[in-house]
């Protein structure tokens, strides 16, 4: 699945390691989703979406 | 080696230890007294299961930290890892015990199945890293 999570982060100019963090996840895991080779759980989409302040369809897009 | 970051890799470190630690000293115990022929009769049974025992401490571990594991991502690759190193260790001791029924190979003890999924970790974290392009945890 497409995601426009790195275009979110540098616009706020976030690390991938300050984006884990205030996500409580690993620095791997912002880069396995933001790489796509890993669709985070639904709950993990969800806390992505809330910290962008996004619906999740305009982080997360249909392949 | 950095030290673990998470509560769960610090248990799980701990955990290992113990059991690996658990292992050498009954391994090399009982070897000792086995050999020198200081042991018998319900001692011995109890020596000969100390070291495998040990072992199985070492699987409660590694299977404690799949669970206890918050990183979703991380407990992934762990769960690929496990099922690789258990593919890995039963295709080989299948493929070995058949070689070894028609008198092709020497006779190895079962207990290096545990050896080849321990390597096999190893190679899942391996496989991990070239699919996913993160090892995880490095055992």
């Amino acid at each position: 699945m497409k995601n426009r999570l790195r275009v979110l982060r540098a616009e706020r100019e976030w690390s991938q390691q300050a984006l884990a963090d205030k996500l409580e996840v690993s620095r791997q895991s912002v880069n396995a989703i933001e790489t796509g080779k890993y669709d985070p759980s639904l709950p993990l989409a969800f806390r992505i979406a809330d910290l962008f302040g996004l619906p999740i369809e305009e982080i997360f897009l249909r392949d | 080696m950095a030290l673990p970051s998470s509560p769960a890799a610090r248990r799980y470190v701990t955990r290992l230890s113990v059991s690996m630690g658990a292992y050498m000293v009954t391994l090399i115990g009982g070897a000792h007294l086995f050999n020198n022929g200081m042991v018998s009769g319900p001692l011995l049974w109890l020596l000969a299961l100390l070291p495998g025992l040990s072992l199985v401490g070492a699987f409660y571990a590694i299977g404690m930290f799949i669970i206890e594991q918050k990183d979703e991502f991380l407990r992934m690759l762990l769960v690929r890892q496990s099922l690789f190193a258990t593919a890995f260790a039963l295709s080989v001791a299948s493929v070995w015990g058949f070689l070894q029924e028609f008198g092709l190979v020497p006779n190895v003890e079962l207990y290096y199945v545990a050896i080849l999924w321990f390597f096999g970790l190893g190679l899942g974290a391996g496989f991990n890293k070239l699919t996913l392009g993160s090892a995880g945890w490095c055992w």
